[in-house]
């Protein structure tokens, strides 16, 4: 049996030098994108952060009435935040917070699209869905290390990362809303003159807009869930508190800023899923 | 000009349609096909044209293509073989070739369609799902709006405008999908089994509606349906199909009078066929009547005579050399008002259920007469043959 382990299959080394090849060849592109992006985070952030914390608070609670009409939701979500205001975590809640934040709207600007042609085109989801597989399964720090090495330290290759995982529940949640939308709807559209763009507009998207809905609710909820991996190649964030603890075995800051990601993450939630149970009602 | 003409068309699912219509000419069977090609035969060779104002009822038992056939009239199924004319305005267009923008312009304009299980946009309120047809047309929000409401009165449910389509009862839904239909004005209605999934008491009800909207619609309408009295009540022309084929495409009256083959007669014989059956051709003929010396014998038990002229107009009616009293109900008298004991002189094309009432409120027997002239008699024998379902025999019956 010594013939399998004598010849290694370089399958780790043809993905380095693909890695390779990457750096040297399209290095422009990946420093175009990285520069681009670290620019609109660090901006967004610098802005939320020179405005006084009761702005947001406030903000954070109007969009908590006008999408639930509820007051203990309201309570909550302003005491929430005024707790993490009050640990001294607030800076490091708001680049989080824009993080999540970037990395769901662009899982969304290209996860809904590729679901909606996915749907439409059968043979793409057969593509598509062991890629999909993948790059939930695949550990995190496995491919941490490509986008650190392309988009070098700081908050855009977390970023990356957060978007590869996070991409496919968009992506999924859209195929499925839409390829489950019931055929007589369809065909009503059809029957009554729509082209297949207004038949997109008019019928699919909205019959399988709680779907959609579920998908983006989901893709918040795993981009908050990278926060910490994040932090490890350099984004700034609740993540780094944590890291930060874990290496100094500082149980009481790691319990803080746990909890900080906590109450985002139910804030998050509770927030997003208010269309959802309108639609259910 | 006919409305509609469905010219020996083809409606085949599948990929390999072209050898699937190759075997369907050696005379293949259905189930044999999709053993060699995989395809499945929707429609085989359905030739119909559809007058202006008719309600055509397809009819048949699920799977025996009428769907299939009704989808091919809008263009939702593609016609594999054939040609499928449809009336726009002063020419014909045919839904089997023409490209895309005619079909659309077709499915706007002069198509409408209701569905089985209603297809209720059910995000849109009830008045925007009534206004949707017009949406896809691009008319501005007030108009459609407006448009929506009129359509919404004429279903009687102007009040619900605002609601949900799942706040609606079944009945109110389907009324929602007609008015949908209606609101986009066109002159062909395709109804799929629209009356299927509701109660047999709401069905019946929707039935009545429609046939009271169509007397002042005049549309022309392609109506599904799996219940051949439901195709009987509604339908000027009936087209009974059995795996893919028309089998009979005739007038109702004929399709229970006449069956062409024993797989209608079957259907016929679990109708009530007393609102389709008209007197004349159940009654027994003024010649095949006993003559006596005091006329022709028309009711033995009660001893009644009838005596015409040689041109067969009524002369008199008696009770052995008695003269007896007589009236004449036309059609749109109420049956209470006739008198009792009396004989009832009627048109010849009244129906058996108004023969038996008018019977059963006078009991004396009817006589048909047609521009005053007797045509024959309808006794008890006449009223059990209808009731039994056996019309069709009764050629046999009195060869035996």
């Amino acid at each position: 049996m010594n013939w399998i382990t004598e010849h290694k299959i370089p399958i780790g080394s043809w993905m380095e030098s693909f890695v390779d090849w990457l750096t040297a060849n399209a290095d422009f592109i990946f420093d175009a994108i990285s520069i681009t992006l670290e620019w609109l985070i660090l901006t967004v952030v610098e802005l939320l952060v020179w405005l006084p914390p009761s702005v947001p608070i406030l903000a954070a609670g109007a969009i908590a009435w006008l999408l639930h009409r509820s007051v203990p939701l309201v309570i909550f979500v302003v005491a929430a935040l005024l707790l993490i205001l009050n640990l001294g975590y607030w800076q490091e809640m708001l680049e989080t917070l824009v993080l999540v934040l970037t990395a769901t709207t662009i899982s969304i600007m290209f996860g809904v699209p590729i679901g909606i042609l996915a749907a439409h085109k059968p043979w793409l989801y057969t593509i598509l869905r062991p890629i999909l597989d993948l790059m939930q399964t695949i550990p995190t720090f496995v491919y941490l290390i490509p986008t650190l090495v392309l988009f070098g330290l700081g908050v855009v290759p977390g970023l990356i990362s957060t978007i590869i995982f996070a991409i496919a529940a968009p992506i999924r949640l859209t195929y499925l809303g839409i390829s489950k939308v019931p055929g007589d709807l369809i065909e009503a559209g059809r029957a009554f003159g729509a082209t297949p763009f207004k038949l997109l507009y008019k019928v699919e998207l909205p019959a399988a807009m709680p779907s959609i809905m579920a998908g983006i609710t989901q893709c918040i909820m795993l981009s908050l869930s990278m926060v910490v991996i994040s932090a490890l190649v350099g984004a700034d964030g609740l993540g780094k508190p944590v890291v930060r603890a874990l290496n100094t075995v500082n149980i009481s800051q790691g319990f803080e800023a746990g909890l900080a990601i906590v109450l985002v993450a139910i804030i998050l939630d509770r927030i997003c899923k208010a269309p959802n149970a309108k639609e259910d009602v | 000009m006919a409305a509609i003409s469905i010219q020996n068309v083809d409606v085949i699912f599948g990929k390999n349609t072209e050898q699937s219509i190759e075997l369907l000419d050696q005379g293949k069977s259905r189930q044999e096909i999709i053993n060699t090609t995989g395809d499945t035969v929707g429609v085989h060779n359905a030739c119909i044209d559809i007058e202006e104002g008719e309600i055509c009822v397809l009819m048949g038992l699920s799977g025996s293509g009428k769907s299939s056939l009704l989808r091919a009239v809008n263009g939702l199924n593609k016609t594999s073989r054939g040609k499928l004319l449809v009336q726009d305005c002063e020419e014909m267009v045919d839904i089997a070739s023409c490209d895309r923008a005619t079909l659309l312009h077709m499915r706007s304009k002069r198509i409408s369609m209701v569905f089985q299980n209603f297809a209720l946009m059910p995000w849109l309120s009830v008045v925007d799902n009534v206004a949707f047809g017009l949406e896809m047309q691009g008319m501005g929000k007030t108009e459609r709006r407006k448009k929506a409401m009129e359509q919404l009165k004429m279903v009687s449910l102007d009040q619900w405008a605002d609601k949900l389509p799942s706040e609606l009862s079944g009945g109110m839904q389907q009324r929602v999908g007609l008015a949908r239909a209606f609101a986009m004005d066109t002159d062909i209605l395709l109804m799929d089994e629209p009356f299927s999934a509701l109660d047999p008491l709401i069905r019946s009800q929707l039935q009545d509606e429609l046939i009271e909207l169509q007397q002042n619609m005049k549309k022309t309408i392609v109506f599904v349906s799996h219940d051949l009295d439901e195709a009987l009540k509604i339908g000027s022309k009936i087209g009974i199909m059995e795996s893919a084929k028309i089998i009979q495409y005739d007038i109702p009256e004929n399709i229970v009078l006449k069956p062409a083959n024993a797989y209608v007669q079957d259907f016929v014989a679990h109708t009530n066929p007393l609102n389709v059956l008209k007197g004349n051709s159940l009654m027994k003929h003024v010649n095949d009547l006993t003559e006596t010396q005091y006329g022709y014998c028309f009711d033995e038990q009660q001893q009644l005579y009838l005596n015409v002229d040689h041109q067969q107009h009524l002369i008199n009616i008696t009770h052995l050399d008695q003269v007896q009293q007589m009236q004449f109900c036309p059609a749109d008298q109420a049956v209470e008002e006739l008198s009792k004991n009396t004989v009832t002189l009627v048109p010849a094309d009244i129906t058996m259920k108004r023969a038996i009432e008018i019977k059963y409120h006078t009991g004396y027997p009817i006589i048909l007469a047609e521009q005053e002239r007797v045509l024959g008699v309808l006794n008890d024998h006449s009223f059990y043959h209808a009731l039994l379902g056996k019309h069709f025999q009764t050629d046999l019956e009195e060869a035996l």
